[in-house]
């Protein structure tokens, strides 16, 4: 079955929307992210044009965050302060990757800037993890005590900076400046490449600010829906470029796949939920990275400047 | 169809009767003069009609007629990149703007067209997919690689579905009646389509006529286009609040403690 997108101006099965995003909400109900960096090159994928997918997906990511947003909140696991700080930083970085986005696409550049995201921050972030969840792997083999938690006393020097707050239920004293800094990041990153950014907000908050990773992944699930509808209402006002049939297409299938990665989530322990979520983010980069490494079968391409309506 | 084919030839007899002083007169018409794009929109098919009305003057021709049908569809600027080494990797170095070229083009015609006439006479006539652009001078040829450009343009183009040459897509249904298929995909732009036809007997143009058909949204399709380009703020937050209650219901459907 067909139907016809008003924005991106082309029809598309709507079965293979709803299995794929079905699919993506599996893997972010498992992950505790917003999947949005597998949806949106996949939509590309499916020739629907790359402003239209980012814009999109935000909605849908803002969707399905909310859904985690309200079960986190139930199991009180949830840091509403440094959600506030989170969200604050992330506005400011919104705004400006919003802004961002509009002037490359305008410069013909949007392409090239976010093939060459994927694959630095993918690669970068996912071999992070991947060395990261291996040698705690092998830490255990070898019968080593696996230090999750600092040690009294040894503190990170970013979280000794001026501005200092207290933040109860994540067990964090430490400065606003980088935390802030890391949210004004956070919502740029999300904004050009319609992602979340949970995937880089869930290991910098555990492994630079030792926050306890069950509240980590609430807290960062409430930024992202917060960013991410604003992220949305920003596309829409700024580039008409938020397709409304693709949005409940892809929160249709996004909300009951999350609910069953969810599910199959607390069958996971926790060292080889960071393998597979590392595995995941590399191959993602590395699938763009072929893209780019690879010589082009056709060095030519043809598009259509989008604002042309 | 088969009742616009019926009306159509209604029509063309009263033309014919009216008489025509020119030695050829050629006349022709769509099937439809719209498409409308609804939800479950995957493309159309559009039939051009034609007749070839002669008068006694030329009853003594040797050489039979050829049409050539060139539909051009709405104009845009279409960007062509090159993908050139930078170091390790491939990137998109060389462009090159093709202002107000048409999104869809389609020339049908009933044989070959270099057998119909010359190069040259396709340059000047503007028929084939290299010379059928409206204003083919548009483009500026500051460029001296531009005709690899444009060469790569319409091949990907043609990939697309959106620029096609049928060599045998118009049928004589009689010495003097004609017809052709055209195929819209649905990748197709919304906009007004020029449908030209064109009528060649031993490489000479002898006549000329065109009409056009236009593609438009309709319903719902229309209705979410036109709210995101008036009233983007409340799309957005229609949108917003729209993900958000769905994520609350998810929520509370789900729901098991």
């Amino acid at each position: 079955m067909q139907i016809y997108l008003p924005i991106a101006e082309l029809p598309i099965s709507v079965l293979m929307v709803l299995g794929l995003s079905g699919a993506v909400g599996f893997i972010s109900g498992l992950f505790g992210v917003g999947g949005g960096f597998l949806l949106t090159p996949l939509l590309i994928f499916l020739d629907i044009p790359p402003a239209v997918a980012v814009a999109t997906v935000a909605a849908q990511v803002a969707g399905s965050s909310m859904t985690g947003v309200l079960t986190y909140w139930r199991r009180r696991a949830l840091d509403l302060k440094l959600g506030g700080v989170l969200v604050t930083g992330g506005i400011i970085g919104t705004v400006l990757g919003v802004l961002f986005f509009n002037s490359m696409r305008r410069l013909g550049q949007l392409e090239l800037v976010i093939t060459l995201s994927y694959v630095t921050l993918f690669t970068c972030i996912g071999g992070l993890m991947l060395y990261d969840a291996l040698r705690a792997a092998l830490r255990v083999r070898a019968g080593k005590p696996v230090r999750l938690r600092r040690r009294a006393g040894t503190h990170p020097w970013w979280m000794g900076l001026p501005l200092r707050m207290r933040f109860h239920r994540s067990q964090l004293y430490a400065s606003v400046i980088p935390i802030a800094t890391l949210a004004v990041i956070i919502g740029f990153i999300g904004a050009v490449l319609g992602v979340g950014g949970g995937f880089i907000l869930v290991p910098a908050l555990i492994y630079f600010f030792r926050i306890p990773p069950a509240v980590v992944v609430g807290t960062s699930l409430f930024q992202i829906l917060v960013t991410m509808t604003g992220a949305t209402i920003l596309h829409a006002v700024t580039n008409q470029s938020v397709d409304l049939i693709l949005a409940v297409l892809l929160l249709l299938g996004g909300v009951v796949g999350a609910q069953f990665g969810g599910r199959a989530a607390r069958n996971l322990n926790v060292d080889s939920f960071r393998l597979l979520l590392a595995l995941l983010i590399l191959s993602v980069g590395l699938r763009f990275a072929v893209e780019l490494l690879i010589p082009p079968s056709d060095p030519y391409s043809v598009v259509l400047p989008e604002s042309a309506r | 169809m088969r009742a616009a084919f019926t009306k159509l030839l209604a029509g063309l007899a009263v033309l014919v009767l009216s008489g025509a002083a020119r030695a050829e007169t050629l006349i022709a018409s769509v099937s439809s003069h719209q498409i409308q794009i609804t939800s479950n929109y995957t493309g159309d098919q559009v039939t051009v009609f034609g007749l070839v009305e002669r008068d006694g003057r030329t009853a003594g021709r040797g050489d039979p007629y050829d049409i050539v049908i060139t539909v051009r569809g709405p104009q845009r600027m279409l960007l062509v990149r090159e993908k050139e080494r930078l170091g390790p990797i491939w990137i998109n170095r060389t462009q090159r703007r093709f202002p107000d070229s048409s999104v869809f083009l389609m020339v049908a015609s009933n044989r070959p067209l270099n057998e119909i006439l010359s190069p040259d006479s396709a340059r000047r006539d503007r028929i084939g997919l290299l010379h059928a652009q409206r204003r083919p001078d548009a483009v500026p040829q500051a460029y001296p690689d531009m005709g690899r450009f444009r060469e790569a343009m319409i091949r990907l183009m043609e990939d697309k579905g959106l620029y096609t040459e049928a060599e045998r897509g118009v049928t004589f249904l009689s010495p003097a009646l004609f017809s052709a298929p055209i195929e819209v995909p649905a990748t197709a732009p919304t906009g007004t389509y020029e449908v030209e036809v064109v009528l060649y007997a031993g490489g000479a143009l002898l006549a000329r006529q065109t009409t056009n058909f236009e593609v438009i949204k309709t319903g719902i399709e229309q209705g979410l286009a036109s709210g995101a380009h008036d009233q983007p703020l409340l799309y957005g937050l229609a949108t917003a609040a729209l993900a958000l209650l769905f994520g609350w219901l998810a929520s509370v459907i789900f729901r098991r403690d």
